[in-house]
């Protein structure tokens, strides 16, 4: 199965974020994908503050090939652009984070976040209506109860399926720095938000009160040399989490141990190859995203160049490294100088733990298989999307002569970056953001 | 920048980067290299500062990057012929923000490195959290915690920073003289004296200090591309209503 799936991926789907304006170009670019525990539905978040849900359809008997595709199944505004005053400072509207719950009734919740503020919202169909009150007249205004003579029983009547997105719950005020992850604990009743300098645990039901899980903030900011990239909850393990920092290291903390979780109890490090050593080391070797295994057993983190597979039981090295984009290597001083190097590429696991994925430049993006290590590297454009085209692994030559079908190093353009990606939960679908392009992929149907 | 192809030694006293050198013919195109990657990040530094709310992961990094510079500008001395070259006049053939580094400051007020981006302080972060939500923090914990913090500050007075440390003070205030417009001029000349800077700085500070020469040579024109097409314009975008489904 796996092997077929980097061998054989096609296209299912094509969407854009689309805006009237020119200059709303911005706002539809992508900046978050998520799943659905089911992976029946797929939220992404754009830089415009806008959620939009797809949902997988039905199969059907007429129309095989047609198998599971996603169509647009609710759009709505989840943030909207602020302004502290305090600060006199905007607040952009981007959506950083989505996460969704697990589905416990009819009605789906998700969690969005921008740098400041996290919502939940609740994602319900409603297909009939009420109908045959006679306490409100045509307006909804309430009737004099003077005037009303007779009990009508109002009626449930069908109407056009209506999905309506309703934000439940505004959980405000409790970063100082940008939030970059939101993770709900596996209780279902608490989720964590990290700023680059701490970590707040939540209630879901309890908007005005947070606790302050993690806090690295130095009492003098001008000691400041590190700060939180990322952080997630275990997948089983209601007490444990983790998250990453700038100068590459990961740490785990148990809440059961104290209350602030300033001292870890494992500490994930690799020792630095003195032979690689740059200036850029730092930079490279800060973390971007870390994402627990299905199994809980494993974290995989990204840097700058590499995706590495930890055990849980290990702390000194990772067990697996695999390189993303090493012919950039030589490069590191330009992709200072553009900024690129301060991007944030994400990873993702296969349902099964076994394959992982990641993001890179000119919209190429890598899977790996942890069990063959073989890899392979796809582009995602549209030129090479018709619905169901077959994807052409990609090669980006590495000295020494070009090959036809290669691409050299310096014909790569950095700004058509993949750094938004999602793994259907169990089946061989992946959807890759592209800027303002959302791909859905799935391995070949026979 | 460099010719291509051109044999050259590692320590090359003779090089003369287009005038550039002016004072510093002694020193190696390493030095050079480093000089500008120290420049580079300064104006970042500075461009951070002029935000409210910069990024943090971002400009700690570049801070971190400095440092690291700094440091080793120290150890070989270097620094030290910067801040002593700071008195001489300042030539226009330099490189702009060497000249930045040559200007000297009045004043050397304490603590400019990184209290620029820091600038919403406690007391800032306090007075919006208050009357919002609260954030529980368990206070046994913390109070020990702040008070390991103040014992540290103690013993450790101002005057224990490295001499350097005082020069970037000034080069900090020299920068925050500048208009943001000046500022912006300076990258932009600034910008095509760095492109061959990745074929000497990456993996250079390795083992051996030779490698990097063949390195050179195997790139003579490293980041030529990514410089434009990583200023990211999005003119493939069309413009229709609302999100539209391909099928």
């Amino acid at each position: 199965m796996c092997k077929r799936t980097k061998e054989d991926v096609c296209v299912t789907k094509t969407f854009r974020h689309r805006t009237r304006k020119r200059k709303k170009a911005i706002a539809d670019i992508i900046s978050t994908v998520e799943f659905n525990h089911t992976g029946e539905l797929l939220a992404t978040g754009d830089k415009g503050g806008r959620v939009v849900i797809f949902q997988r359809e039905q199969e059907s008997k007429n129309q095989p090939h047609r198998r599971g595709e996603y169509n647009v199944y609710s759009t709505f505004q989840s943030h909207e652009p602020e302004f502290d005053y305090l600060k006199s400072l905007e607040i952009e509207e981007k959506i950083n984070k989505i996460r969704w719950l697990p589905q416990q009734n009819a009605a789906y919740f998700l969690l969005s976040t921008n740098d400041k503020t996290v919502k939940l919202w609740k994602v319900s169909e409603r297909d009939k209506r009420p109908e045959g009150y006679n306490l409100k007249d045509e307006d909804g205004r309430l009737r004099d109860p003077s005037t009303i003579t007779t009990l009508r029983v109002p009626v449930l009547r069908p109407m056009d399926l209506m999905v309506e997105a309703t934000p439940r719950r505004v959980f405000a005020n409790a970063h100082t720095y940008h939030i970059n992850s939101i993770s709900v604990n596996s209780d279902y009743e608490t989720y964590m938000s990290a700023d680059d300098l701490r970590i707040n645990l939540w209630n879901f039901e309890i908007i005005n009160q947070s606790f302050n899980i993690v806090d690295i903030k130095p009492a003098n900011m001008e000691e400041l040399t590190e700060v939180i990239t990322a952080a997630e909850f275990h997948p089983h393990h209601c007490n444990t989490f983790v998250y990453s920092s700038s100068k590459g290291t990961i740490r785990l903390c148990d809440m059961r141990a104290s209350a602030l979780c300033d001292k870890h109890s494992k500490f994930f490090e690799e020792p630095e190859d003195p032979s690689n050593r740059s200036f850029f080391s730092e930079i490279i070797s800060s973390i971007s995203d870390v994402k627990f295994s299905h199994s809980g057993r494993y974290i995989m983190t990204r840097d700058y160049l590499t995706v590495k597979v930890w055990d849980l039981n290990m702390e000194n090295r990772p067990i697996e490294t695999y390189q993303v984009h090493d012919y950039l290597r030589s490069k590191l001083c330009s992709l200072y100088e553009n900024d690129c190097i301060f991007d944030k590429f994400e990873c993702v696991w296969n349902g099964s733990d076994s394959v992982i994925m990641t993001g890179s430049y000119n919209n190429f993006f890598r899977m790996f298989d942890r069990n063959t290590k073989r890899d392979v590297t796809l582009e995602a454009s549209r030129e090479n999307s018709k619905p169901r085209a077959i994807l052409k692994p990609r090669k980006v030559c590495v000295g020494g002569k070009r090959r036809k079908d290669e691409i050299s190093v310096d014909s790569l353009d950095f700004s058509k970056k993949i750094l938004h990606t999602a793994w259907h939960p169990s089946e061989n679908i992946i959807a890759v953001a592209a800027t303002n392009n959302l791909y859905i992929f799935q391995d070949k149907v026979n | 920048m460099f010719v291509r192809g051109l044999k050259r030694k590692c320590v090359d006293g003779e090089e003369d980067v287009e005038g550039t050198l002016a004072g510093f013919k002694a020193i190696p195109s390493y030095n050079l290299q480093r000089q500008s990657l120290l420049d580079m990040s300064l104006v970042k530094l500075q461009l951070c500062h002029m935000l409210v709310e910069p990024n943090l992961y971002r400009s700690v990094l570049i801070a971190n990057t400095v440092r690291q510079i700094q440091e080793e500008m120290t150890q070989d001395g270097t620094w030290q012929m910067i801040s002593a070259q700071s008195t001489g006049p300042s030539s226009l053939d330099r490189l702009v923000s060497t000249d930045i580094l040559c200007r000297s400051s009045k004043e050397q007020p304490e603590e400019k490195l990184i209290q620029g981006y820091s600038s919403f302080s406690k007391d800032f972060e306090d007075a919006q959290l208050q009357g919002s939500a609260e954030i529980l923090r368990p206070a046994p914990v913390q109070a020990p915690r702040d008070f390991q913090n103040n014992v540290w500050e103690m013993e450790c007075p101002a005057e224990n920073r490295g001499s350097f440390h005082k020069s970037l003070d000034q080069i900090f205030e020299t920068l925050e003289t500048k208009t943001p417009d000046s500022v912006e001029d300076l990258f932009s000349e600034v910008d095509s004296s760095y492109y061959n800077l990745d074929t000497v700085l990456t993996g250079m500070m390795g083992s051996s200090k030779m490698g990097h020469c063949d390195v050179l040579e195997t790139f003579p024109q490293a980041s030529t591309s990514s410089n434009s097409s990583c200023k990211s314009d999005l003119n493939e975008l069309d413009h229709f209503v609302e999100i539209l489904v391909e099928s």
